[in-house]
């Protein structure tokens, strides 16, 4: 009868065995990081610069461009920029790659050197942006900024809205193309809010009556993604501690001040919006992604919901006919805040970037200039619904209803921009914690005060990091 | 038993491939890893620094990473545990003791309780996200909105949300062990089981006495492969929990957050260190449950 269970003196032997076998590998393996190649610096062929070739891009030379394939998808490259560089430089080779997963993709062909040309670095799986400039990575793009507009006068740099180009600094210089002119704010239904007779609110005491009307209505007022997009709201207390400080306060959060979010700005932007989440937001929202909050939107159930002007776009195929897409300004804490009500936040977005071990650096310059010309960021416009940064690129296109209040609240703004977080590009580590930190504050699980010093402590645990590169910004 | 002449040569000639896929596929990376631990390496450049220890003793100051550990612990009780129980209660029930019948359809449930298995780890996540979704729209939720009862933050809940994915491992994980119970008490002589039942024995006298340690070699394969699962948990956790391991850390486990060091923050040598910690703890866990749990072999 023995023998009727499995004998298993192997396992002990197996384990003994896979310990020797690993002595064995280690010359057998491949690395994983490569050689140390740091003296290719792979600016590839080059053709003789002239006015029209200002770079000096070689005629015949590949071009590899990779693009995120998210929410703007990729005909504007496929479409609109390619074929335009393909018109310059008839024999150049262009591969296109489109991915989802950027990291997944690029980090080991950046770790091995051998880099595509153009990247847009954007999708939930965009490399850091830092951690590529830290190591020498990218490619400076003054050169790029400096060089006259394609199809205008003056210089490319001359022919982008305010704040561009400052939004790609890392470490002092421009190493990312932002291209995306982005309007923040609370996004609601006008149709739905004429119907019923609802106004945006100007201050938060009018906020909270408006929120009390819509949830008497029978919808659920305010909503934002805590699943996977709490990021949206942190950018709502962001922008209300700009309204009530100014601009410096948003500063000194990316060059992660001491204090700066334990000061009294932060804390009374972050009671502000704790009161409107205890008050009017549902449990159930901290569970679902923004797609599914946006969704409920569309279907009329949810009133206001914190988001930039990418959003109609991205709803496009789930929003009714009826439905009219309108963004506000957050409201006002108190009348002595330094910023008016009318205040926005815009911001140039979405990375562009060239390794500064491309194989086609010139080319890969001359790409992004021919993005940043009129005609392929109008073309850029009409693909995808998005104003980009170049002026007036989009000057007579017919724009849709979410686009046409962006630019009505740019309009009554005027010089009052609240600027970017760019610390969400400089310190990943950092922005994590914010975002779980923003769902405990905002479903009720810590206070104001308690969300302050908490997000103010990892503020300065990465600050005392030695191995996360500082950056720094003046404006 | 003797191999014919040459079978030696001709064995190895067989294995000599596959081993050496393993050790550059397998065992390569895991040398990698230890010598990156030990580096501040960013992923991006081709030249890491040695950094000493400084990322263990960052790692030991770290919140997030003890935090991971605790749920790691909490898994290495509950999920073997709660698993065992109900794998050998249903094996039980399906085979009664071992030899004779089960309840009626036993073969039918047999091969039920083992369909969570052949599904793919990220169909379970899909599949547990519609289950657990937090609004109305779920299923549970759903039927307890039927019942006239409040939703329920299954992930949302930073005291529930562990507890949740506990669930969905252990769903997944009963019916490969109802399986293996199963077949070792199959496997159990009939005279034993006869022996027992001429004697009077009652059947849970028979499951605790007779057919319990008869299996206690299974049991034992079981909790080591258990234990080992408990220090994974990644996929769920990613395609589940708020926030990839919330809310606010409250479900995090280390593989999450080695992925979350390297490819989010760029930190690979930090990430590389957590993995060594991590390689350290299973394998500390695999050393002591072949120690305890050893004892002498019952021969029949």
């Amino acid at each position: 009868m023995s023998g009727a269970l499995p004998q298993n003196p192997s396992r002990r032997s197996v384990l003994k065995g896979l310990g020797m076998a690993a002595l064995a590998a280690g010359p057998l393996s491949a690395c994983a990081f490569g050689s140390d190649d740091s003296n290719n610096t792979g600016s590839g062929p080059t053709g003789t610069k002239s006015a029209d070739n200002p770079f000096g891009v070689a005629a015949n030379a590949g071009l590899e461009v990779v693009i995120f394939k998210g929410g703007l998808g990729d005909a504007y490259a496929t479409d609109v920029h390619e074929p335009m560089y393909k018109k310059e430089f008839p024999q150049a080779n262009i591969k296109h790659v489109p991915t989802q997963q950027i990291a997944q993709t690029l980090q080991p062909r950046f770790a091995s050197g051998d880099v595509p040309d153009v990247i847009s670095n954007a999708g939930s799986d965009m490399m850091d942006n830092g951690a590529l400039q830290g190591e020498g990575q990218l490619l400076d793009l003054t050169e790029l900024f400096d060089a006259p507009a394609l199809g205008g006068s003056g210089k490319v740099r001359d022919s982008l809205m305010p704040g561009s180009v400052e939004a790609g600094l890392v470490a002092g210089k421009p190493f990312l193309m932002k291209y995306i002119y982005t309007v923040y704010g609370l996004w609601y239904d006008s149709a739905l809010f004429q119907k019923n007779n609802w106004a945006p609110a100007t201050t938060f005491e009018e906020f909270d009556a408006l929120l009390g009307k819509i949830k008497a209505a029978g919808l659920k007022p305010y909503a934002y993604a805590g699943k996977n997009a709490s990021y949206y709201q942190y950018w709502m207390i962001a922008i209300t501690a700009g309204k009530i400080a100014g601009n410096q306060v948003l500063i000194d959060m990316d060059n992660l001040k001491d204090g700066v979010w334990t000061s009294d700005p932060v804390r009374q932007a972050a009671e502000a919006w704790a009161m409107i989440g205890k008050k009017y937001l549902d449990p159930s929202f901290e569970g679902l992604i923004h797609t599914e909050v946006q969704t409920a939107q569309n279907q009329g159930q949810v009133g206001m919901y914190p988001s930039g002007s990418w959003l109609e776009n991205e709803q496009k195929d789930q929003t009714p006919a009826t439905f009219q897409y309108a963004v506000a300004p957050t409201p006002s804490v108190s009348a002595s805040d330094k910023l008016p009500y009318g205040a926005v936040r815009a911001a140039a977005g979405e990375s562009y970037i060239i390794p500064s071990k491309a194989k086609n650096r010139a080319g890969a310059l001359e790409y992004m200039r021919i993005m940043l010309s009129k005609e392929g960021a109008r073309g850029f416009t009409q693909k995808t619904g998005n104003i980009t940064v170049v002026k007036g690129a989009a000057d007579g296109l017919s724009l849709s209803p979410g686009n046409k209040s962006s630019n009505e609240a740019l309009n009554k703004a005027g010089d009052n921009i609240i600027t970017y977080n760019l610390f969400e590009d400089w310190y990943k580590e950092f922005e994590t914690a914010l975002r779980s930190k923003t769902n405990e504050l905002m479903f009720g699980r810590i206070s104001a005060e308690e969300f302050c010093k908490q997000v103010q402590a990892k503020a300065d645990a990465v600050k005392a990091d030695s191995s996360t590169p500082k950056q720094n910004r003046t404006s | 038993m003797r191999l014919p002449r040459g079978g030696a040569r001709f064995v190895f000639g067989f294995l000599a491939l596959p081993v050496l896929l393993y050790l550059v596929f397998m065992i390569g990376p895991y040398l990698q890893a230890f010598y990156l631990a030990f580096t501040d390496w960013r992923g991006v450049s081709a030249s890491p620094h040695f950094n000493g220890i400084d990322n263990f003793v960052k790692l030991f100051k770290d919140e997030v990473f003890w935090k991971a550990v605790t749920h790691h612990l909490v898994l290495l009780v509950a999920l073997p545990l709660i698993t065992l129980v109900i794998g050998l209660f249903f094996a039980f029930l399906l085979n009664m003791g071992g030899g004779t019948k089960g309840v009626r359809g036993s073969k039918f449930y047999q091969a039920v309780f083992f369909f969570p298995q052949v599904l793919a780890v990220a169909v379970i996540g899909v599949l547990f996200q519609a289950m657990y979704r937090p609004d109305k729209a779920g299923v549970l939720n759903g039927l307890l909105d039927a019942l006239g009862l409040p939703s329920v933050g299954w992930l949302t809940n930073p005291n529930l949300a562990l507890w949740s994915l506990i669930a969905v491992l252990v769903w997944q994980s009963v019916g490969f062990y109802v399986v293996l119970f199963a077949a070792g008490m199959a496997s159990i002589p009939q005279e034993v089981i006869e022996a027992a039942e001429l004697d009077g024995c009652s059947k849970a006298r028979m499951f605790f006495q007779v057919t319990l340690p008869l299996l206690w070699d299974t049991v034992q394969v079981a909790w080591v492969y258990l234990g080992i699962a408990a220090f994974d948990g990644f996929a769920l956790v990613a395609t589940l929990s708020v926030d990839r391991g919330g809310p606010d850390g409250a479900t995090t486990v280390l593989p999450l957050e080695i992925w979350r060091n390297a490819f989010t923050f760029s930190k690979y040598g930090y990430a590389s260190s957590m993995g060594v910690a991590l390689f350290i703890l299973s394998l500390t866990f695999a050393v002591l449950t072949l120690r305890v749990t050893r004892r002498e072999r019952i021969e029949y």
